[in-house]
């Protein structure tokens, strides 16, 4: 596998680069400069880690998870808890590292996306510790079924955006977002909330997200003395699945899954997995698997999970699929849902059904294997967010 | 570029140059509000006077374009528009029309048609030109190499932000004429012209020969005319769509046609 990833045109093999307006150019090159300059500064470095460590709340734990293991009969599940994290998931951690990058480029603004408003709310938190000001796009649909995420953004002082047009979900945000950037150039930075878009966003989501993979390396040698069997979590976008999965990646031994939304059936419009039913195309800047139809149009997605309903992938796992080097399956709306409950009665638990679709994965899996066998889950969120759709789920 | 030099677009822009004149170039959304109504808007404003023809290919996500441009996408794409039908529709639209034609769209359309079959059908329907907004010169090598094959021009942007190193590479790819867009933002009307507009078009002219034509936020005869003092051609595209959305179902292509009258002479005719 060509290390490191990607190369000077941001490409991962053959996927990623830029593909954005002119108008959108000159603000990436200077955000490229501001990130190659930070990551060569120690200083950049020691205030990330003080406030991942000081603000954020990190490290976060790695749990065994022992009364679902021993419920499984198999293998033993191990927890990443990010849902610990200051705003309850693992999205303030490329926040954080990205708001530093805003204050060193001297912008006063912040715009972001989000979907399950996870990202939003981390990037209001950040605006309000930072003294920015804060715009967050989100689509109607997911204002309504994510409310409490608004209410928690408006509370910090950011401007929900609704979004109207086309699916109302994640992708309409993003587009209402590159809108509002290539109007602001000059005093706004766009904090996009995944490994997404153009050359440096994906790798430099990435960057911030590694500190995932790297505690998670050292908790299960320091709990078990050996490597994990294999990693899993979900994928969106895929920040926090590359987050874990980076530092893993020369270890042959270690196997990877990601899992994508396989919402109501794997027919085009009912999900959200690029990797069962998409195929290579530009969508926000990336070239990388892309749910279309045959005239090269962004198909509709659906999926129980506002974080994960998105009709593109980072292009880095577009290259790990291509390789091979990481497994993607799918997981349906009503086994996340299921998941989400077993993990809260089991564990006191209570997943973002994003994270649920890794655990019932985990779930899937655990029980064909050998008790020695370790799966290490990425719990990626919590899932209070979600209360109201396990709600009308009439799971409670 | 030998193709370029005699190129329908080049040829235009060098009548108008000798004629002392100015260009307006007219943008429309294909399929809006259905193919054949854009058969008709087109043959109505080559006869009121536009000199060149964009014509928009609809797409899901049109994130360089504001509300305007956003709702003509969705009536067309509602109405069955698509890359294909629209290429298949030009061949004709094309024999009933004199001014250029520039195929004006995303990049994910094209490249799922397959850039050389792309560039092979849109030469075969007598397209002239190609602008593909979310396609920047470092990205293009491909896309390059398949429509300058078959002859056609590329347009590229060029932006208030783009620095001279950006702007001398969006000229030197670029061939028909040079597009700079007046500010930053989505495509829209606006009442005022962004101060930045003179001094950039100054940047350009002090690195290309091309023509120069200006657009984003040029909405009436006024603004064209300051466009025209300073570049070859204005264009007008929200300013078009919007008279689309709103005239066509009551005037017809005539209403469309006396619209781009107004805009190309400053009188438009008691029709409208």
């Amino acid at each position: 596998m060509p290390q490191p990833w990607p190369d000077a045109a941001g490409r991962f093999g053959e996927f990623g680069g830029r593909f954005v307006p002119e108008t959108l150019m000159s603000p990436i090159e200077e955000l490229q400069r501001a990130y190659l300059e930070a990551q060569a500064d120690a200083a950049f470095h020691r205030e990330f880690k003080r406030l991942l460590k000081d603000f954020a709340g990190r490290p976060t734990p790695l749990y065994h998870a022992r009364r679902l293991s021993d419920r499984l009969g198999g293998a033993q599940i191990f927890l990443k808890r990010e849902d610990l994290l200051h705003t309850g998931a693992h999205k303030i951690n490329n926040c954080l590292g990205q708001g530093l990058l805003a204050r060193r480029m001297g912008k006063t603004r912040l715009i972001a996306e989000t979907g399950a408003g996870q990202h939003g709310v981390a990037t209001a938190t950040v605006a309000a510790m930072f003294g920015l000001e804060c715009c967050v796009y989100m689509g109607e649909e997911d204002m309504a079924r994510q409310a409490p995420n608004v209410f928690r953004m408006r509370l910090l002082g950011a401007q929900v955006v609704p979004v109207g047009s086309g699916s109302k979900t994640l992708k309409d945000a993003i587009n209402e977002a590159m809108r509002d950037w290539v109007t602001n150039v000059s005093n706004t930075h766009y904090l996009m909330g995944s490994v997404l878009g153009p050359h440096p966003y994906p790798v430099m989501v990435r960057e911030f997200q590694r500190v995932i993979g790297q505690e998670a390396r050292r908790q299960i040698m320091d709990m078990v003395g050996r490597l994990p069997d294999v990693l899993l979590a979900c994928v969106g976008g895929g920040s926090n699945s590359i987050g874990l999965f980076y530092d893993f990646i020369p270890d042959a031994g270690v196997k990877m899954v990601g899992i994508e939304a396989g919402g109501r059936s794997l027919q085009l419009g009912d999900h959200a997995a690029r990797f069962a039913g998409g195929k290579p195309g530009v969508l926000h800047g990336t070239y990388t698997y892309v749910l279309q139809n045959e005239d090269g149009l962004i198909a509709p997605t659906h999926s129980i999970s506002a974080g994960l309903d998105y009709p593109a992938i980072g292009p880095e796992h577009a290259a790990l699929f291509r390789s091979g080097r990481v497994e993607y399956t799918q997981v349906g709306d009503a086994e996340a849902l299921a998941a989400a409950r077993e993990l809260s009665r089991t564990e006191g638990i209570i997943p973002a059904l994003e994270s649920a679709h890794a655990v019932a994965e985990a779930m899937r899996r655990a029980p064909r294997m050998g008790r020695e066998t370790i799966l290490l889950v990425n719990l990626s969120g919590r899932g209070d967010k979600d209360l109201g759709i396990f709600q009308s789920a009439g799971i409670l | 570029m030998t193709v370029a030099s005699s190129s329908r677009l080049s040829i235009r822009f060098s009548e108008l140059t000798q004629r002392g004149e100015k260009g307006l170039v007219v943008y429309l959304t294909a399929g809006d509000p259905s193919l054949d109504a854009t058969g008709e808007i087109l043959q109505a404003i080559d006869q009121a006077g536009a000199d060149v023809i964009e014509l928009g290919i609809p797409f899901s996500d049109p994130l360089a374009d504001g509300p305007v441009i956003q709702r003509a996408s969705e009536r067309a794409l509602k109405a069955g528009t698509t890359l294909r039908n629209v290429l298949a529709s030009l061949e004709d639209w094309r024999k009933a029309i004199q001014a250029p034609v520039v195929l004006f769209s995303y990049y994910n359309p094209i490249l799922q048609y397959g850039l050389t079959a792309f560039a092979r059908q849109a030469r075969a329907a007598g397209a002239d030109g190609v602008l593909v907004v979310d396609l920047t010169p470092e990205e293009a090598d491909p896309y390059l190499k398949a429509v300058r094959q078959e002859g056609l021009d590329t347009i590229f942007l060029a932006s208030p932000t783009s620095s001279a190193e950006r702007l001398q590479r969006a000229a030197a790819t670029s061939s028909g004429f040079l597009y700079l867009v007046s500010r930053t933002g989505v495509t829209g009307e606006q009442k005022e012209l962004a101060a930045t507009l003179v001094p950039l078009i100054q940047r350009a002219r002090a690195v290309t020969p091309l023509p120069i034509a200006v657009g984003f936020g040029i909405s009436n005869p006024q603004q064209v005319r300051r466009v025209q003092q300073f570049a070859e051609a204005a264009v007008v595209g929200s300013a078009v769509v919007h008279a689309i959305e709103e005239r066509f179902s009551t005037g017809g292509a005539r209403a469309i046609g006396d619209f781009v009258q107004w805009l190309k002479h400053g009188t438009e005719s008691e029709a409208a």
